[in-house]
This record gives structure tokens, C-alpha cells and sequence, in this order.
């Protein structure tokens, strides 16, 4: 991939992707600035991509400022992130009728549309990879999300600011992509109008850049390029020991840092909302009035709800406590078990979306350093890591 | 698992390899071909496919089951396992979609979905004993097993069926309870927690009925499914009884939304219930059993 030379385009060549991609029949969308914080929607033209401003993030705390130059990527991430077009917020499933007592049963169709993602950050890329897994790589594939994932075409963007609560570095998911998009690029920005150096990942991103004013770029751009991605790198707002999280969290599943959590969180949800890799749904059902026609759809829903864990009788976590460990739990150790990945990409949306600011490196960190393994647990076994189904068959 | 997405460079160029398939949220449907009730609050519907398909199940499984314009819900298949042209499911009415359900008359369509999950382990249990432990309804997803224990009869040594119920009109499958004790192919002991006037059974938990239990307990698989609470102090008994943990099965239930494994509804820790269950043996999930609102 990287052995290819290296292209450079200005703004103008920008502007011709987005019309290329245009004319190749793909919806457009990419970074806007909308009721004051940077979100993906359709974009046309380079004009409307959020030139000069910055994101300053921190716990409960999201602001756009104004930065010294004109950089149209200089922000880190929002609380938009890309499963809202791959996995959207509600989804129709299929549609029954009946008629003279015969029912009859048609399947939504997976909507062909095909979206180009312009400014996809590492550890977007990464999340993107997470619902891969989970929604095509069991024995169950989403055909929904199959359709968008497979018609969409990845404009990358090696990151040149990192936010105040990133931590891609801790784990493992960034600022650099590495893999798994079309063309990437590094906006340099300094001194005028951008560059930006174009890394191909894909035949149809070669193919594309090849269409495209372009030069190829010089050496001391490249290394100025490289430069940017080390500084991100060196300057993560938020840190995580992310190597043994997995058995620290299993190993203290009755941790009393999971009741000094609850004392603070609303169990409001709005982490799950903004994760990039949560994926998880309710269904709907509804019928017209007559009862000849039926539907159902599915919706994102939230571990953070009592109706997630509801079975006949009550909710199987009723307490906040328990429903923030399940939350964490998930995201940084049983996701290992399910899905054989983290699940979490470190891009710090749930720390900045927070109402009351929680911190998952923090609440790693506290547990961390007032380690309590749970009791009850049998001994040299971690308590949730060794469970394994019933072979089939 | 098939890392379908993580080594194709390029989205454009075809993320999944695999091609799309029928549509697995999508259900099928089928017609109520008879409605019998089986206790007094437990009803037993027999489905017929309007495709007919194999409807062939590992005892253990269930399927989604849909009542049009109200929702769908996991409900255990309850028949013969060998009888391959009708599905048979024992429910009982608590809510919106059970009690749509459980009132199907013949002829009302239905849609389903499945089988789905893990089943009992049949292949371990042959040339031992086994011990069947069943909670109120959790006889219905055992029932299979029976039936598939009974088919082979030959191949298992002594099998033994304790049920527990609430009270003598909930008991169910009551007739053909007492058809398999009499003919002696299987102990049954049955017990409720409160009796009425005429029975003279047992009465008391489940639990209490273990040691009746004539089996070898190092030579013994036990199945048990019911309430999760009844589940956990079975548990207990049958190892003090001697049966150790890794010969010990529950089925577990969890909320369910898709039963394909996409929902992440039947969050269980380090497992999801409809993918990798919702049999499990016990030494797998005990770690589960010592904290609370997992
Ligand atoms: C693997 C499995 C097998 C089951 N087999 C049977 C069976 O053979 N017979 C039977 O009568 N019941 C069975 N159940 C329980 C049955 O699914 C619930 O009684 C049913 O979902 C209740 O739905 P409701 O809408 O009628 O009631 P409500 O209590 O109003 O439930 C609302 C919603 O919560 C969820 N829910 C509630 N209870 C359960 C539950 N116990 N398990 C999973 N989701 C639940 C459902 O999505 C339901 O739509 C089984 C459950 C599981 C997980
Ligand atoms: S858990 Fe938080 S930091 Fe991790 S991927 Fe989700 S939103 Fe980003
Ligand atoms: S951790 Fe924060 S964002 Fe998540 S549910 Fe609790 S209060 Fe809401
Ligand atoms: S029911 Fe949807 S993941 Fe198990």
C-alpha cells in the first residue's frame, strides 16, 4: 500500500473527489458544522467543510474554537460517528399483509445505497472493523448493514489534532490508519491554503486518484506528513493501561468503585448513543388499524435502559450499577470473549458526551489501583473469561 | 470466526465475501393446526409451515415466534424431536406476545423463526444415567429429551425425571407423565409447593426430591431447566449429591431480540444466550452464578 509514491492535491483537488464520487453515483457525506459542534452529513462542496475550527474536549465538555490556521479537518472527533449511515437508528425490517386470510411476508430491502465517508479517522476505521465483526462475522450476517458496508467507499484522514479525551494511542486503534480504507489522506496545513497527501488503499481508490488533479508528493512533504500523525500521537488527552483491562474488570465484577460510579451516572445512555461500536437494538412491531397490514423495525437501544435486561417478573440488572459494569465490562473485556476484540477504539466520544463527565480511563484507572478481586469468585478462574457454549452437536 | 471484513483493504472493492442469504430477520410463516391446554395456565400449539421444511431440532433449542402486530419472543420447541412435519410449543401466556400467542386458534397464521442455540447433550449422557431436573414451564424445553431418551431407550442406563410445580393444576404434561412412570421406562417423582385437596404426592421444592434420585452419581448427566433461582439451589443439591459440576447442564434465559447473535440483548458476560446457548454446562457459567445482575 505505502510503496506506491505518495500523491499531493490542493483543496481543488478535493473538490474534484467529492464531484467524482458524485458522478460515480455515491452520497457524499462527510465533517459540517451544525448547532455548534462538527457532524457527518451530505456535503458537495469543499466550502462546507468546517475550515479554521478546533474541538475542545474534555469530561461533559464540548466547544468549537477557532485555530490559527485555515485547516478544514483540525478537529478530532464529534458526537456523530459513521454506524449512523452503515448502522442506522432505525431500520425497517419487513412488512406482512393479509389478504382473504393468506399472509404474505416481504422482506425490507437492503437499501442500495452507497455512501463515500469523507474524513474517517483510524480509530473510526477500528469501530468500523468492531461492527464488521459482530455484524458479518458470525453466523449471522446483517444484510442491512452488508449492503451499505459493502457499497461504501472511505476517504481516511490521518488525525493532526488530537482531542482532549482521545486515547487511539492506548489502544492500539490510531492516529494513523493503516488499513481498511480507499484513499487516505494528511491535511497539512500550516502556511495557506491545505495540502493534502493521498495514500491509496484499494483499486477503486487508485483508480479514482489516478482521475484527479494530482502531483505526486516530495519528500519533505511526506516527512512533514509523518511528522503531524507523531505529534497527534505524542499528544493524547486521555491515557488507558489497556493490556490486562480485560482481567482486571473480569477479576472485579464486585468492585465497590461500580456503586461510587452509580452515585454519579444518570444511566442516560448518551455513551452507548455516541460509541461508535455499540450496536445494539430493540424491535417494533405494528399493524394498521384494519389488522390486514403488519411492520417491523429495529431502533438502537441502550444497555443503559431497564427494558434491555427485562425478562417476565423484572430486569435482570435493575441497578445503575450494574448496568454502567455491564457497559464497561463489555466495551473493555467480554467483547474479548464474544467477539474476539476489544470494544472500545479509544476515541474518547463517551468521556466528552457524558452529561456528568464519567470517565472510562478513569474508572479503568480507579479499579486499577484499588484492586479488590471479588470474593465469590472461584478461585483461578476468571470469574466471566472461561465460559464456553456447548459444542454443537 | 470468519474475519469477513478485517483483511479487505478496500470498502469498495467487497467487505464481506460471503453472499447475502435469505434475509435471517425475516420470518416464516406458518398456520395453527391444533391448540390443546396442558395445564392450567400452559398451552400447546402445533404448527405447520406453509413452505413445508424439514422441521427437524436438537432437543434443547427454540424458535422465534411471531404473533402478527404485536412482537415475536423465544419459545422452546416441546415436541418429539423425530416427528419432522409439525412444531409443537407449550406456552404460557405472561404478557403481550405470550398470551397472543397462546391463544391461537387452529387456522391463525403465526410467524417463526429458528431453531435456534445449543441443545441438551445427548452424546454425553449415553452409557450413564441421567437425571432430568425441571422448574414449572421448564419442563416444556425438556420434554424433547425426553422423548429422544426414550426413543434410544436402550442406550442410557437408569433415567429419572424430578419435576417440581407450583401446585397440582399446574402440572403439566400431566398424562403423559404418568404414562412413562408406569410403564417404567423412566422414575418420575413429581412435587408442588402447595398442594390441594386430592393430591398425594410430595409436596415441597424440587430440590428436596434429589435424593430420591436412584442414579450413580459419578456416572450421571443432569439436565435442569426452570427458574434461575431453582437452577441454583438444583444445582447445590445434585452436588452434594455427588454429581460434579461438569456433568451438571442448565439453559439459560436472557431477553431476546434476534436470536441471531446481532441484538446483543442476551448479554451474559462473556457470552450472548442465543449464540452460544442457551445450554450451558454449569462449570462454564458458575463464575455467573456468584454475582448479582450480570
Ligand atoms: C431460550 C428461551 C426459551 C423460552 N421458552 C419458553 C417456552 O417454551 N414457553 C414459554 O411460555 N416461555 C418461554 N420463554 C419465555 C418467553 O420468551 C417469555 O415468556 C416471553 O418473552 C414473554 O413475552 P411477553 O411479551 O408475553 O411478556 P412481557 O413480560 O410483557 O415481556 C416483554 C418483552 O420482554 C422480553 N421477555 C420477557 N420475558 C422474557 C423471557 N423470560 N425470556 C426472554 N425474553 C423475555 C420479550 O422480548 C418480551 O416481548 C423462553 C425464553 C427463552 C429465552
Ligand atoms: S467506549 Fe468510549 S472511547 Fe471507547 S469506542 Fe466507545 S465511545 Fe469511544
Ligand atoms: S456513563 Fe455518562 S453518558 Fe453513560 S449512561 Fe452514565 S451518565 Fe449517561
Ligand atoms: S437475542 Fe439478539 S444477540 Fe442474542
Amino acid at each position: 500500500m505505502e510503496s506506491a509514491p505518495l500523491a499531493a492535491i490542493t483543496l481543488g483537488g478535493l473538490q474534484a473527489l467529492f464531484d467524482e464520487l458524485k458522478n460515480q453515483g455515491y452520497r457524499v457525506v462527510g465533517p459540517v458544522v451544525r448547532d455548534g459542534a462538527i457532524v457527518y452529513d451530505d456535503i458537495g462542496a469543499v466550502s462546507e467543510l468546517p475550515r479554521g475550527w478546533k474541538d475542545e474536549q474534555d469530561g461533559g465538555h464540548y466547544r468549537l474554537v477557532r485555530r490559527s490556521n485555515d485547516a478544514r479537518f483540525g478537529y478530532a472527533v464529534g458526537p456523530h460517528s459513521w454506524k449512523k449511515y452503515l448502522h442506522p437508528p432505525l431500520q425497517p425490517l419487513w412488512r406482512a399483509r393479509r389478504e382473504d386470510d393468506r399472509m404474505s411476508v416481504e422482506p425490507e430491502r437492503a437499501v442500495p445505497e452507497r455512501f463515500a465517508f469523507i474524513g474517517v479517522r483510524a480509530c473510526e476505521l477500528r469501530a468500523i472493523a468492531v461492527q464488521d465483526r459482530v455484524l458479518l462475522g458470525g453466523a449471522h450476517a446483517d444484510l442491512h448493514y452488508q449492503a451499505r458496508r459493502n457499497g461504501a467507499f472511505i476517504v481516511a484522514l490521518n488525525c493532526s489534532q488530537a482531542g482532549g479525551t482521545c486515547f487511539c494511542v492506548s489502544m492500539n486503534a490510531g492516529p494513523k490508519v493503516d488499513s481498511g480504507f480507499d484513499l487516505a489522506l494528511t491535511e497539512i496545513a500550516e502556511g495557506g491554503e491545505p495540502l493534502y497527501i493521498v495514500a491509496a488503499g484499494s483499486e477503486a481508490g487508485r483508480k479514482l486518484l489516478s482521475a484527479l488533479p494530482h502531483r505526486e508528493a516530495q519528500s519533505q512533504e511526506v516527512a512533514a506528513a509523518a511528522a503531524i500523525v507523531a505529534r497527534t500521537a505524542a499528544s493524547m488527552g486521555r491515557e488507558m493501561q489497556a493490556d490486562d483491562v480485560k482481567e482486571l474488570l473480569q477479576h472485579n465484577l464486585d468492585h465497590p468503585r461500580w456503586d461510587e460510579v452509580a452515585e454519579r451516572c444518570l444511566a442516560c445512555g448518551n455513551c452507548t448513543m455516541v460509541c461508535p461500536t455499540c450496536f445494539c437494538t430493540s424491535v417494533q412491531d405494528s399493524s394498521d388499524l384494519a389488522g390486514l397490514e403488519f411492520s417491523r423495525s429495529r431502533r438502537w437501544d441502550s444497555c443503559f435502559t431497564s427494558d434491555f435486561s427485562y425478562i417476565h417478573g423484572g430486569s435482570v440488572r435493575t441497578s445503575t450499577r450494574s448496568r454502567y459494569r455491564q457497559w464497561i465490562t463489555h466495551k473493555l473485556a467480554s467483547w474479548f470473549d464474544q467477539f474476539g476484540s476489544s470494544g472500545c477504539v479509544g476515541c474518547g466520544r463517551c468521556i466528552t458526551w457524558c452529561p456528568v463527565g464519567i470517565d472510562i480511563a478513569e474508572e479503568v484507572r480507579a479499579i486499577r489501583e484499588s484492586e479488590r478481586p471479588s470474593a465469590a469468585e472461584p478461585s483461578g478462574e476468571s470469574a466471566a473469561g472461561g465460559i464456553t457454549p456447548v459444542k454443537q452437536r | 470466526m470468519s474475519m469477513a471484513a478485517e483483511g479487505a483493504a478496500s470498502a469498495a472493492a467487497g467487505v464481506a465475501g460471503k453472499p447475502a442469504g435469505p434475509d435471517p430477520w425475516l420470518p416464516r410463516l406458518g398456520r395453527i393446526v391444533s391448540r390443546r391446554r396442558d395445564s392450567r395456565d400452559a398451552w400447546t400449539l402445533e404448527i405447520r409451515e406453509q413452505i413445508p421444511q424439514s422441521a427437524s431440532f436438537r432437543p434443547g433449542q427454540f424458535n422465534m415466534l411471531t404473533a402478527f402486530g404485536i412482537g415475536e419472543v423465544p419459545i422452546s420447541l416441546s415436541g418429539d424431536p423425530a416427528a419432522m412435519d409439525r412444531l409443537i410449543h407449550t406456552i404460557r401466556p405472561v404478557g403481550p406476545v405470550s398470551t397472543a400467542l397462546a391463544q391461537m386458534r387452529p387456522g391463525a397464521a403465526i410467524g417463526l423463526r429458528g431453531p435456534f442455540g445449543s441443545g441438551w447433550p445427548l452424546r454425553q449422557a449415553v452409557g450413564g444415567d441421567v437425571l432430568v431436573v425441571a422448574g414449572g414451564l421448564g419442563l416444556a424445553p425438556l420434554r424433547p429429551v425426553l422423548y429422544a431418551l426414550l426413543a434410544g431407550r436402550e442406550r442410557y442406563g437408569r433415567i429419572t425425571l424430578l419435576y417440581g410445580s407450583r401446585s397440582p393444576d399446574d402440572v403439566l404434561f400431566h398424562r403423559e407423565i404418568v404414562s412413562w412412570s408406569r410403564r417404567q421406562r423412566i422414575e418420575v417423582h413429581v412435587t408442588v409447593d402447595h398442594a390441594a385437596s386430592g393430591w398425594d404426592g410430595h409436596v415441597g421444592v424440587v430440590t428436596t426430591l434429589v435424593p430420591r434420585a436412584q442414579c450413580e452419581p459419578q456416572r450421571t448427566v443432569a439436565l435442569v431447566c426452570g427458574p434461575e433461582v431453582m437452577m441454583r439451589l438444583t444445582v447445590a443439591a445434585l452436588h452434594a449429591h455427588g454429581i460434579p459440576h461438569e456433568a451438571i447442564y442448565l439453559s439459560m434465559e436472557r431477553n431476546m431480540k434476534c436470536a441471531l447473535g446481532l441484538c446483543g440483548r442476551c448479554q451474559l458476560q462473556s457470552v450472548l444466550v442465543c449464540r452460544d446457548g442457551p445450554v450451558f454446562r454449569y462449570d462454564r457459567v458458575r463464575g455467573l452464578f456468584a454475582h448479582k445482575e450480570l
